[in-house]
């Protein structure tokens, strides 16, 4: 038996001050067409939960709101999850739409988020001061991209598509901006399209060195598909929104691809007990944002082993929050964005997404 | 509006856009069909169609494409679009046995079937959606996991079938795009000529005119409506085909938007009118690839749409305006 009293040091275990009957939320796709996405941080963030209650008096519940993806869903769920006193903080939510649709709702009840994927600059721009994000955003993806597409694959020309989602858009617009001049063209596409023959037509006129997408990998594996059949042989490059197995189902045409992403390797030191943990636990190694999850669900079970059992008292203790997690050193600056951040290359090589090494 | 780049390319853009037009015109004939026999709009037909994708995906995964060639993989091709036409086919009359023949027996209001039909539908998406939790239920999910994993994603053949391009007077062509227009409308000639000169294409014809004299003359008419769902159901099986053909991956959503623009191909033609259906799918397929390319490609919807509510302001019953009924289809 694990002895009473404060186990702040390790992060884990509710000692005799714990607080009891509180829960957390995931907030985020669960069923739909990103489901791929949503899987690995539900993981991530129960591998916390499961590892907190092993040794606590008081239970933890992690209860899962399933947006889809949506946006058009989140607000409901949003008031669903402030509408539960009992959930004392939020592991979400997902996607950079979402969160723009439940944002003002949980900032004006006052329920702390740490969305372990979301990563729309903008998100930290509306004064919501519920908001909190565990993972570089991309107006460091973006550049990062746009710096190994000049710098690494020194390609001179590049065309820039997006499917016109919140994150996508924003991604695509500041790779764009960052490229400048090498920027041949652009052209947005629509999520659920499945025939991009304008686009490819489009690619293949304007012969780039590297196209970027900033979308999801349901687009994304079509897309690059339909790129090659098209005859185009230049680089793909993608960001995290495609980091994930169902992209490979492109095959060859997949091969070479590079995709950035804010996101740990699993084959970090840092993260190797994590990794163990995990794959004994789910059978499978962890996905894209599984560690970033599982750190932000951290941070809650820290402040609930520490007695916390209120929304404002634990929003208070997020803000000051200021301690090692698995991924990087967990502090946010007054907009709730990370104070430390980190950028990854990964390549399809083989039928595998791969690490790279971290863009400097 | 990047007209260099439109006369650059119109003729690949033109070529993509016919092949994509000709998918929506074998949809759009089921449309067409129904509606022409019955004067109702069959909303699942969408779904008819995503059954024979996933039909086509796995007979090719299941008879190994990717490691065929030559004879063995034309056969499994074969194999496949056959598998397509039946399965799409047998949705196609379990949905006139289950969700139209009870309500037209009891001569139920249209706008009865127009919902009986939406229902269908989505039962019919979400249990290929579901497909996961069916086969975890019958304790199939580790024997067929390829074929039902990842349910709610794309599925994908990708890289079973080489797609070969050739250049014609500097064009870069798409062998696949080639088939794809030639069956199509191979396949939409045979239709036409069998619903013009056979004694069952009378008999649709005739019950489309005046269902009771027909039905006088001696032409059973629930037998007619039942080989007008399967007439629909084998020509969606080869759109869905052709389509897996083209683009590889399926999911079961699939049929939504493409079942809502092979609808507005059969408007824009004239519903009811089988030439009309292949005319308004090469249309609207050429149109989405000329706007997409002028104006953007996240204006391809509007630009269908824009097309059509043009298309009838001029002309409301569409560009050839009959009905299967007037016999010159």
């Amino acid at each position: 038996m694990t002895a009473c009293g404060t186990t702040k040091e390790d992060g884990k275990g509710g000692g005799s001050d714990a607080a009891c009957d509180l829960k957390l939320a995931f907030f985020g796709p669960e069923t739909g067409d990103a489901a791929g996405l949503g899987k690995p941080i539900i993981q991530g963030a129960k591998l916390a939960v499961d590892q907190y209650n092993a040794d606590a008096d008081c239970k933890v519940e992690l209860v899962k709101y399933d947006s889809q993806g949506s946006p058009d869903a989140a607000p409901g769920l949003a008031r669903d999850v402030v509408g539960d006193e009992s959930i004392i903080g939020v592991v979400g939510p997902a996607f950079s739409g979402e969160s723009a649709a439940a944002g003002p709702i949980f900032a004006d009840v006052g329920v702390p988020t740490i969305t372990p994927s979301a990563t729309n600059p903008t998100l930290a721009d509306n004064g919501w001061d519920t908001f909190h994000r565990a993972l570089g955003n991309d107006a460091t993806q973006g550049p990062a991209a746009a710096r190994y597409i000049k710098d690494t694959l020194k390609a001179a020309s590049v065309f820039v598509i997006d499917d016109a989602s919140e994150y996508g858009a924003g991604l695509a617009g500041i790779v764009e901006k960052d490229l400048g001049d090498a920027v041949k063209g652009t052209d947005t596409i629509q999520q659920k399209q499945t025939d991009f023959s304008a686009t490819v037509t489009k690619v293949t006129s304007a012969k780039p060195d590297a196209v970027f997408f900033g979308g999801y990998y349901a687009e994304a594996t079509l897309l690059i598909g339909q790129l090659r059949d098209g005859g185009w042989d230049g680089t793909f490059v993608v960001a995290d929104g495609v980091k994930d197995p169902a992209f490979l189902d492109a095959k060859d045409a997949a091969e070479g691809t590079i995709i950035t992403c804010p996101c740990i390797p699993d084959t970090d030191p840092a993260v190797a007990q994590f990794a163990k943990d995990y794959e004994a636990a789910f059978g499978e190694a962890p996905g894209t944002y599984a560690a970033e999850s599982y750190d932000a669900a951290n941070i809650f079970l820290d402040g609930i082993g520490d007695g916390i059992d209120n929304r404002e008292d634990m929003l208070k203790f997020v803000n000051d929050y200021d301690e090692k997690g698995i991924t990087k050193q967990l502090k946010f600056d007054d907009k709730g964005e990370p104070a430390d951040v980190h950028v990854y290359a990964y390549t399809v090589k083989d039928g595998a997404i791969v690490p790279e090494g971290e863009i400097k | 509006m990047n007209f260099d780049f439109f006369f650059s390319n119109l003729p690949e853009l033109t070529i993509t856009g016919l092949a994509f037009g000709a998918i929506y015109a074998l949809i759009a004939l089921g449309y067409t069909m129904v509606y022409g026999v019955l004067q109702l709009i069959n909303f699942a037909h969408s779904e008819v169609f995503m059954y024979g994708t996933f039909a086509t995906l796995w007979v090719v995964m299941a008879l190994g494409a990717a490691d065929a060639d030559g004879v063995q993989l034309i056969a499994i091709l074969i194999a496949a679009l056959l598998a397509a036409m039946a399965l799409s086919a047998l949705i196609a009359l379990a949905l006139e046995r289950v969700a139209y023949r009870p309500l037209i027996k009891r001569d139920a209001p249209r706008l009865i079937a127009l919902i009986s039909a939406i229902g269908a539908s989505f039962v019919l998406a979400e249990l290929m959606g579901l497909r996961d939790r069916i086969a975890g239920w019958l304790h199939l999910d580790d024997n067929l996991s390829e074929y039902v994993r990842k349910a709610k994603i794309n599925n994908s053949m990708a890289g079973a079938i080489e797609k070969p391009r050739f250049e014609v007077a500097g064009v870069s062509i798409s062998s696949i795009d080639v088939i794809v227009i030639v069956a199509a409308i191979g396949m939409m000639i045979l239709l036409d000529q069998f619903v013009r000169r056979s004694r069952l294409g009378k008999g649709i014809r005739a019950t489309a005119q005046d269902p009771e004299t027909a039905a006088l003359m001696g032409v059973n008419p629930t037998r007619t409506i039942q080989y007008t769902f399967l007439i629909g159901g084998l020509m969606a099986g080869v759109a869905a085909f052709l389509y897996m053909l083209k683009l590889d991956a399926t999911n079961y959503q699939v049929g939504f938007l493409l079942g809502v623009k092979a609808f507005t191909a059969a408007v824009l033609g004239g519903i009811g009118n089988l030439r009309g259906a292949l005319l308004g799918g090469l249309v609207l397929g050429v149109a989405e690839n000329w706007g997409q390319a002028l104006i953007g490609s996240q204006w391809r919807d509007v630009i269908a749409f824009v097309l059509l509510v043009l298309i009838l302001l001029v002309r409301p019953t569409g560009l050839l305006g009959e009905s299967l009924g007037k016999a010159r289809a």
